[in-house]
């Protein structure tokens, strides 16, 4: 069961990367090229030869964002396959479609949304080459942070059941985990390298182009997963077999 | 979902538990392999270079830009 679970996050992962890619190229790729024209524009006005092209533009664009897309949404989509695994009986008794789009929800806020609040999505000409050392570890200790946050707020919503009954114990885990990221966050270095003179408004696209990619992919992954998994399990227990490779039932 | 707010305790409805010594080395090959994935699209010849160059980087440029990792 854990590898049909893997292969079918890994399955509906690259569906989601194909999708991915056409909002990506329809959405984002437009405030890329504004600002790479910004940054050439920039350099010109400084005297300084643009940087050489090493791979083009319309590879970038096309066939390189294409496989960017399409091998993390196959990688997220896998890990999300190992995740749902884990869950199914174990962290809710929900069904597979409502486990499956708990899951990515969570996941969505836990590794894009409260990392992208303090570190947001960049355009070219953004950032100093010189701190990419500090910001890549900064961006990934915050979303190692954010995910042991929401594993905690999970086991602490857990124990609060009982006493606060479940609607208060997830507000309560809801708090711990906005307390939680929000202090670690307010800890981590600022990092702030708009250059000057650089369109606001572009900025402000480009950051939304990114959060809409994300909501996309996250999208696609929890509800198409749940479906499948959900049409499976029950095709599988209309024929007799509660699943088909795994023996083990629990009742609850 | 209505079955697990009534209360898991009174509805009977067996729910298929994937075993953790089943899991596990699935977890624990998949769950690399995929990072490792992610790594290359991500951060490779960014902070970090496994492979000499900024091939890599470059074609993945866009992707990188708009997913939302830090860059150059």
């Amino acid at each position: 069961m854990a590898r049909t679970l893997l292969l079918r996050g890994m399955l509906v992962g690259l569906v989601a990367g194909l999708i991915v890619f056409a909002f990506a190229r329809w959405i984002g790729e437009p405030q890329v090229d504004r600002a790479i024209a910004f940054e050439t524009s920039m350099d010109q006005a400084k005297g300084e030869a643009p940087e050489p092209e090493m791979v083009s533009r319309k590879i970038q664009s096309g066939l390189g964002l294409l496989t960017g897309a399409v091998v993390y949404s196959t990688a997220l989509g896998g890990i999300f396959g190992i995740v749902f695994a884990f869950a199914r009986g174990r962290l809710s008794a929900a069904r597979p479609r409502a486990l499956s789009a708990l899951i990515a929800g969570l996941g969505f806020i836990a590794i894009v949304l409260v990392p992208s609040l303090k570190y947001p999505a960049n355009p070219p000409s953004v950032g100093n080459p010189e701190t990419i050392g500090v910001r890549t570890g900064a961006y990934f200790l915050l979303i190692a942070i954010s995910l042991m946050s929401l594993i905690l707020a999970i086991k602490a919503g857990r124990r609060l059941k009982k006493p606060f009954g479940p609607w208060n114990a997830s507000l309560l885990a809801a708090l711990l985990f906005v307390l939680l990221t929000g202090i670690s966050a307010h800890f981590m270095p600022v990092i702030d390298e708009v250059p000057a003179g650089f369109p606001a408004s572009l900025l402000w696209k480009f950051r939304i182009a990114s959060w809409e990619t994300q909501v996309v992919l996250w999208s696609v992954l929890g509800l198409l997963f749940g479906a499948l998994t959900e049409r499976q399990e029950a095709a599988a227990q209309q024929s007799g077999r509660a699943f088909p490779t795994s023996d083990e039932m629990r009742y609850s | 979902m209505s079955q697990s707010v009534a209360g898991s305790i009174a509805s009977p409805v067996s729910i298929p538990v994937v075993p953790l010594r089943e899991l596990l080395p699935w977890a624990l090959f998949g769950g690399l392999l995929m990072l490792l994935l992610i790594y290359f699209v991500g951060a490779e010849q960014g902070a970090t270079s496994l492979i000499h160059g900024r091939a890599v980087h470059e074609f993945v440029h866009d992707g990188r830009h708009l997913l939302g990792f830090p860059c150059h």
